[in-house]
């Protein structure tokens, strides 16, 4: 027992060391148990909320005003679902099975994120998804770049490249609505009217609220903290709208001053917690909706992947 | 309206529509990667009948764009085969579906290469290698569907039953196509028919499926009637151009 302990606080030296020197920990290292559940939950979550994200986004796949727009957005949800790809490849490194993730996801036992059950109800909403939802995930995924589990991190490089064409295209279809008729603006209006607090949420409770940040911070999984990470996304959004003519929904917001690259900051409302830990403990609009919609694809394809197997299985006899 | 504009549209409304019932799919397929594959024909598709909108606007010299064709136009004025707008039921059905119509586009637009009208030339030989790797997935699942379980090769059965009587229209010529043929424009439907129905019979011998025995058919799509599911697709499709007619988008 006492050599045990011995080896594992040698392990965690060690472990410690490479954090410290910025070495990538790869799936075969030795990683301290909680290093590894916090990852299991948190690379699940990010894989589970690209594939739930393709649902609102779905939601006008067949309403999609134009060839070019239809494109677009079918191509966009099928990188989503890419994505969600290479983070269940990255999260099986840690020796959980995807079937076993998405058993969880069914079980109400794994999370995705919140933002998601929010209803996409106008054609703007495909625009506002990709300007600011996208764009709160990749100012989140740049710093995930560097964090420190080496799947991860890997899985977040390609994930970023993708992740800014969307945002652009986003940003394309809410300057064209502007452009359009005054219908059009309403809708544009209205979306972002909808969006905007929720992408603000994506990026979680402030850090003081938030438990988990602590050893995340440490093990360096999470390179940044939430609100830090949030005042960026705002910094950087708020003129975006102008630019076009929307209004961002907070009447507190203000110019505080610039910061060291000359860019504005500002002020703005705090975010009315009790919807986030409300939508965050199912009661959003659509957390039902997502769900049973994922569960009901999954279990309608059983015969299919129970064909699959025992094709495969039959083949490999002959 | 003249029969090459009437041509290039069955062609791409073809693919268009079969595109948007594939569209429908997402996020509903067996599993992840092959939800993906799934909207990958669908890009596929949609990017064939993109081009041959436009061409047929061009055409068509009403000022219209191709966008105005894939949008805004009546019922009856889309012509592509009944097959392609029928509704997705299960995935068996789905794939069903897709192999018959892959099997007609790779036979078919290996003949249209040779086309003398240079724009079908050459959309249909960009459009070979997509629909070389459309049929070659559809054929492996019903393959599959045949040696998998008895749920799946019933499943298979059933949705080929069911979809068998939409599959003469393929080989059903239009006036506008035949008015094409002396001059080379379209492919001779007959000779495509004989290959596609080797290659039907090659696969379903290997999936252990039959071919059945009602070999009524059901013709309509081509010239613009269409069936009952055509009316809420459209709707859809058309929604925002129907409501917003001055949008741009
Ligand atoms: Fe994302
Ligand atoms: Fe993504
Ligand atoms: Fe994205």
């Amino acid at each position: 027992m006492k050599e045990t302990l011995e080896n594992t606080a040698e392990l965690l030296k060690e472990f410690e060391a490479k954090i410290d020197a910025e070495i990538k920990i790869e799936p075969r290292d030795w990683m301290p148990e909680d290093y590894r559940k916090h990852l299991i939950r948190q690379i699940s979550q990010h894989a589970h909320s690209e594939v739930i994200g393709m649902q609102p986004e779905g939601n006008w796949i067949s309403r999609a005003p134009s060839l070019r727009a239809k494109k677009i957005l079918l191509a966009k949800i099928q990188d989503e679902g890419g994505h969600g790809l290479y983070l269940y490849s990255a999260a099986e490194t840690l020796g959980v099975s995807r079937d076993q993730y998405i058993q969880w996801l069914h079980e109400g036992k794994a999370k995705y994120a919140s933002v998601f059950n929010y209803p996409a109800l106008n054609w703007a909403d495909i625009g506002a998804i990709g300007w600011l939802v996208d764009g709160a995930a990749i100012t989140n995924q740049v710093s995930l770049q560097r964090t420190s589990y080496g799947p991860y991190s890997r899985a977040m490089v390609r994930i970023c490249k993708e992740e800014s064409f969307h945002q652009r295209q986003g940003y394309e279809i809410m300057w064209k609505m502007m452009q359009g008729t005054e219908d059009q603006q309403r809708m544009a209006q209205d979306a972002i009217d909808r969006w905007w607090w929720p992408a603000l949420m994506m990026f979680g409770p402030h850090d003081s609220d938030s438990p988990r940040t602590s050893n995340a911070v440490k093990w360096k999984i999470k390179r940044e903290t939430n609100d830090r990470l949030r005042e960026k996304f705002i910094n950087k959004t708020i003129p975006q709208a102008e630019l076009i003519g929307l209004k961002v929904p907070d009447s507190a917001i203000k110019i505080i001053g610039q910061d060291a690259m000359g860019e504005n900051m500002y002020e703005h409302s705090d975010i009315n917690w009790d919807e986030f830990w409300s939508v965050v403990n199912g009661n959003g609009p659509c957390n039902e909706q997502r769900l049973n919609h994922h569960i009901r694809a999954h279990e309608e394809g059983a015969w299919v992947r129970e064909c699959a197997l025992t094709y495969y299985e039959k083949s490999k006899e002959k | 309206m003249e029969a090459k504009v009437k041509y290039y549209l069955e062609i791409a409304d073809n693919a268009f529509i079969l595109s948007h019932r594939l569209s429908e799919c997402s996020s509903n397929g067996p599993f992840l990667e092959e939800d993906l594959a799934g909207t990958n024909v669908a890009l596929d598709l949609i990017g064939l009948a993109e081009p041959v909108y436009n061409e047929a606007a061009k055409l068509n010299k009403k000022g219209e764009s191709g966008d105005d064709l894939a949008y805004r136009r009546s019922e009856n004025n889309y012509f592509n085969c009944l097959l392609t707008e029928q509704p997705n039921s299960d995935f068996a059905f789905i794939m069903t579906r897709q192999f018959f119509m892959d099997v007609f586009n790779y036979y078919y637009f290996m003949d249209l290469a040779n086309s003398s009208d240079k724009f079908l030339k050459a959309v249909a030989s960009k459009s070979l290698k997509e629909v070389t790797y459309h049929l070659k997935r559809s054929s492996e699942w019903m393959i599959r569907f045949g040696g998998g379980t008895d749920v799946s090769k019933e499943k298979a059965q059933k949705a080929v039953d069911s979809l068998w009587k939409y599959t003469g229209e393929l080989f059903t010529a239009s006036e506008a196509d035949l008015a094409l043929r002396e001059s080379n424009v379209s492919v001779d439907l007959e000779a495509v028919r004989d290959k596609w129905d080797q290659k039907i019979s090659e696969i379903f011998y290997l999936a252990h499926l039959k071919k059945p025995e009602n070999d009524y058919q059901m013709l309509g799509g081509k010239s613009g009637v269409h069936s009952e599911y055509m009316g809420f697709m459209l709707a859809e499709i058309q929604f925002l151009t129907n409501k917003y007619p001055e949008a741009i988008w």
